[in-house]
């Protein structure tokens, strides 16, 4: 009986052309577009030069700095005046200021100033650019000796103006050439599996409502708990073959490793899954119509997951009453427990957190919804 | 008692202070036509949900073959058959699957199942449309048969919702000569329409106003009761007493 419930579910999917294709090349899409289009790597960035000093040290930076992948010197500028017109014609977005006598001065006082201005219209990627540049004015004074030196970093079109006495050595963690695919991989599983799971269960379940089948299958001997099991198996089946497509996308396209334990990777997808499967079957008890359930999905659920998650904006600098909030969407807890297994590689007591909070979530989910699909019988 | 295959007693159904169904009783008779009748809103589809174990009575209590409906829903399920006013096989599986599908939730045996759907086709004059995807077919075919695998499983009672909404008088006419069909073989018929004209066709007719029954017998009696030439008339006597408007 059971069989031939599933059966039916897989020829609802694969009889649908459209759905069919939605749910299989969407999260290669998905993964394709994010790892290599919308990058937030810094690549060949326009740097102009204000060098005072014109000496060797000044001209080997710079000759650092423009080998480097990440800028480009496009420009020599004699004076400060030009400075402020690079940044405003946006022939450069980063400008490096050698002071007068800058060998000189680190010779004889061990201290010499240089200055990276930055254009902080987009205040992440000018921080990464800061990073970038003072990473390798650092790596040259290591190597070359002694010399002490004390940058200005100064990002000029914002209010960070902070003097760095002490210039700290940065080293990227876990991704050190801090490639995008490594933050949008997680995020990117985290919404495909959501989507799929809320959304499309919730719109089979509905379809039946609203084809008025729900209420055959109601009145035959069934037992209501087989129906909701035989319609989110195929969604289970579709979920794992898309986690499988993502993982080996993501390993083999974009490069990114799994550094962690892979079983304990595919437990805590597992675990999402079953989440978002219940949440669609809840969305499913509350609404009578597929383009409700549709809509409550992408609004709902869609938007606070993008938003919240951290996959798309740093939780830690929202504001206090978002970062209460970003608590809720499932996804946070599984994209950040991804992060930790995939890219940290950590072991697994520092994901036991993730696990409860999702679990709880499961358990709690599941609950709810099979509580509401027995009422709504009872109607 | 054997041959009453529906009875209740006080049936009744309130949704907080609005009582959808107050207090009805009656019986049905093995192998009868039962037409349950009334307009939109008197209460109709809340009794069959009840009478299907799909909801709870408030008070009262009621038998559908030989089953308490509020205390063995599960047996009295295995017992019925259904059939919605939407037609409610699955569009996008073919007819076979449909009938498959149906026999096994119903538990029936798979061989039960390969025998039982090649004499429905041919019975129906099917079987090149074995394969055919059931949204490629014409509405009255559907309806034809949404009614045989609402009969599938072969049950002791099949309660029809409207079953002839939309579908044209030559396609109604074959319908009900599948449903003297099946009473042939034993089934007994419990159908709400919307056709007076069909009414004429049950054995025994009721009609409900308000979430009562105002009126039961057979179609006959119930002229001459109301001194009316049709059902029609009957139907318009006591429809006018409502106080309920349209829900």
């Amino acid at each position: 009986m059971f069989r031939a419930f599933v059966k039916k579910e897989f020829y609802h999917i694969l009889r649908d052309k459209r759905t069919i294709l939605i749910l299989l090349v969407m999260p290669i899409v998905q993964i394709i577009l994010f790892g290599f289009a919308i990058t937030t790597e810094v690549k060949d960035t326009p740097m102009a030069i204000l060098d005072l000093s014109k000496d060797n040290a000044t001209r080997q930076i710079t000759e650092r700095l423009a080998a480097s992948n990440y800028f480009t010197l496009v420009r020599e500028l004699h004076n400060s005046e030009e400075v402020e017109k690079a940044f405003q014609t946006g022939s450069a977005k980063l400008v490096v200021v050698f002071s007068e006598n800058f060998q000189e001065n680190i010779i004889h006082t061990g201290e010499a100033a240089v200055q990276v201005i930055v254009d902080a219209t987009d205040p992440n990627q000018a921080s990464t650019f800061a990073n970038y540049a003072s990473n390798i004015i650092n790596q040259w004074r290591m190597e070359n000796g002694e010399w002490r030196m004390n940058q200005n970093n100064n990002s000029q079109f914002s209010t960070l103006n902070s003097q760095l006495r002490i210039v700290p050595e940065i080293k990227m963690l876990y991704n050190p050439q801090m490639k995008g695919a490594y933050n949008f991989v997680p995020g990117v599983m985290g919404l495909v599996l959501v989507l799929i799971c809320a959304m499309m269960t919730s719109v089979s379940i509905v379809r039946e409502k609203e084809m008025g089948t729900m209420e055959v299958l109601l009145v035959s001997p069934v037992k209501p708990i087989y129906i909701l099991l035989a319609k989110i198996t195929p969604y289970f089946a579709l979920s794992i073959i898309n986690l499988t497509t993502i993982l080996l996308l993501s390993v083999f396209v974009l490069g990114v490793p799994i550094m962690g334990n892979l079983f304990l990777l595919i437990l805590l997808s597992l675990l999402f899954i079953f989440v978002g499967l219940s949440l669609g079957v809840l969305i499913s008890n509350i609404v009578e119509t597929q383009v409700a359930a549709m809509l409550i999905s992408a609004v709902v659920m869609m938007m606070p997951t993008m938003l919240l998650s951290g996959m798309m904006f740093p939780i830690e600098s929202m504001p206090k009453i978002l970062q209460w909030i970003s608590v809720i969407p499932p996804n946070r807890w599984y994209v950040e427990g991804v992060i930790k297994l995939m890219i940290m590689g950590v072991d697994a007591k520092y994901v036991m957190k993730e696990f409860a909070i999702l679990g709880f979530m499961a358990i709690v989910l599941m609950t709810v919804s099979l509580k509401k699909f027995n009422i709504r019988i009872e109607r | 008692m054997e041959n009453r295959v529906i009875s209740t007693n006080k049936l009744t159904k309130k949704f907080g202070n609005f009582t959808a169904v107050d207090s009805i009783s009656f019986e049905v008779e093995k192998g009868e036509i039962f037409g349950f009748l009334g307009a939109n809103g008197a209460g109709k589809t809340t009794a069959m949900r009840m009478l299907c174990g799909l909801s709870k009575p408030t008070s009262g209590s009621g038998t559908v073959a030989g089953f308490d409906i509020a205390k063995q829903s599960e047996d009295v399920k295995k017992n019925i058959g259904y059939m919605s006013q939407k037609f409610s096989l699955y569009d996008d599986l073919k007819v076979w699957e449909n009938l498959r599908l149906f026999g096994g939730i119903y538990g029936m045996k798979d061989k039960e199942i390969a025998e039982k759907t090649d004499t429905i086709l041919h019975e129906l004059g099917f079987e090149k449309e074995r394969d055919t995807l059931v949204k490629s077919l014409p509405l009255g075919w559907k309806q034809k048969l949404a009614f045989s695998v609402s009969i599938f499983h072969e049950p002791k009672i099949v309660f029809l919702d409207e079953p002839t909404g939309g579908v044209d008088p030559a396609a109604r006419r074959q319908f009900w000569e599948m449903i003297y069909a099946a009473v042939e073989r034993g089934i007994t018929v419990f159908v709400t329409t919307h056709y007076m004209d069909e009414a004429e066709y049950c054995n025994r007719v009721s009609i409900m106003v308000d979430g009562r029954i105002e009126a039961l017998d057979t179609p006959k009696n119930l002229k001459t009761t109301f001194n009316a030439a049709s059902m029609d008339g009957v139907f318009q006597q006591l429809a006018r007493k409502a106080t309920r408007g349209e829900n």
